[in-house]
């Protein structure tokens, strides 16, 4: 919503803006309407370029996964109530941002901030540090809390009018959403923050639980993926399960059946399931007691699965499913 | 001008719009690319971005759980 306006008030004193948006890996739009099969009939809409398209922008989408691991495993300025490390984000981002404005001959940066809005990265203490540990200094310009901020370049400059800039602060979003209905939108994306897999509990228990399991805080795209996908069940450190919770999710797992051992249910309607790890003998077939417990055969004396190697090698198992307590709350991430 | 296919199956929103922006950035007014997706997100995802960047989209269709989008690339 914020940069909706944000830009609106830039394109109203006459700037041509372009739009920049970064793909994390951890943006919750988009994937687990894409996977989850009773979220496929839903409208899919991509946000940032709906709204680049209201307003009349180009849009730059670029991927930084790679970079922004060493974001996520070594914060600087720490973490949030979660995995978030929203700061050392926002600094991160805003210095891509200063480098692509360098390589495309544009002369600042606008953001939708907003001075007290976010616990971490919007106070009024830590907005300074993003500017000055991104490097862009002077060239950031906040253009819906700008009069509640030090004079910028582009003020200075007289490129922009800081008198037709707005003062707005807090948490508050009224002042902003009566500014976006006199820019005439009646709809605006999601908000800052919302929108990231590293703020919500969940998921960064699960994150936690993966680096915990493999002794370093490493991960890869396909690691995260999965994190978003199905029941995660942890009966040892050296190996988990991800048991689709719906069809849709079935499906994207089977995605990776060369790249993990895997188990079906045969006699049965029940999940697909990952095996995250080496297994013994013993620990395949406890592995297949616990995804026969989520089957329809859980009261069932006996339940068939097949299991199947990465390499595509399957075989039959038989197992009486697991009884609950056989299934820890703690070993459900 | 030239025609070109990308593999964006198994990708999901953004990237398949990701590769298609990266890839139309070295083709030349005219080309036309294919994208081949199986987020059904792209359907939406790829015309909306040829829409902002003045690119056009000349064919969707989809086949079992595949959708296919090719776009013709514009003046850049």
């Amino acid at each position: 919503m914020s940069i909706q306006r944000t830009v609106r008030v830039m394109q109203e004193q006459g700037i041509h803006v372009e739009g920049i948006n970064f793909f994390t890996g951890f943006c919750v739009e988009g994937h687990t309407h894409a996977i989850r099969k009773q979220d496929r009939d839903k409208p899919k809409r991509n946000n940032a370029l709906w709204a680049a398209e209201q307003l009349g922008i180009k849009l730059h989408i670029i991927d930084i996964i790679e970079e922004y691991k060493d974001v996520v495993i070594n914060p600087k300025h720490g973490y949030g109530a979660n995995l978030n490390p929203c700061l050392d984000c926002k600094i991160f981002m805003v210095r891509k941002a200063h480098e692509w404005m360098k390589a495309h001959e544009f002369d600042f940066i606008i953001t939708g901030e907003v001075v007290g809005q976010r616990p971490m990265s919007q106070r009024k203490d830590t907005m300074p540090v993003v500017q000055h540990e991104s490097g862009v200094e002077d060239r950031l310009l906040r253009p819906l809390s700008a009069r509640n901020l030090p004079e910028t370049l582009p003020e200075r400059e007289g490129w922009v009018n800081r008198e037709q800039l707005h003062d707005f602060s807090g948490r508050s979003r009224k002042p902003q959403i009566a500014l976006a209905r006199s820019f005439g939108f009646t709809e605006w994306a999601t908000p800052a923050g919302g929108c990231c897999f590293l703020t919500d509990a969940q998921y960064s228990v699960k994150l936690a639980d993966l680096w915990e399991s493999r002794g370093s805080k490493q991960y890869e795209m396909d690691d995260i993926m999965l994190l978003k996908v199905g029941r995660h069940i942890r009966p040892a450190r050296h190996f988990k399960l991800i048991l689709a919770r719906e069809e849709g999710e079935g499906k994207f797992l089977q995605g990776y059946k060369r790249q993990y051992p895997t188990l079906k249910v045969t006699s049965h309607g029940g999940p697909f399931a990952l095996i995250d790890g080496e297994l013994s003998d013993e620990e395949i077939r406890q592995a297949a007691a616990i995804v026969a417990r989520y089957s329809q055969g859980r009261s069932a004396n006996e339940v068939t699965l097949e299991y199947a190697d990465a390499g595509g090698q399957a075989r039959e198992l038989r197992v009486k499913p697991a009884a609950p307590e056989e299934i820890p709350a703690e070993w459900v991430l | 001008m030239s025609r070109e296919t990308i593999d964006c199956k198994r990708l999901l929103c953004p990237m398949p719009v990701i590769r298609v922006q990266d890839r139309v950035a070295e083709m030349l007014t005219g080309d036309e690319l294919e994208a081949v997706c199986t987020d059904p997100g792209a359907l939406s995802d790829i015309p909306a971005w040829c829409r902002i960047n003045g690119h056009e989209v000349i064919e969707m269709r989809s086949e079992d759980d595949l959708y296919f989008i090719t776009l013709r690339v514009g003046e850049q």
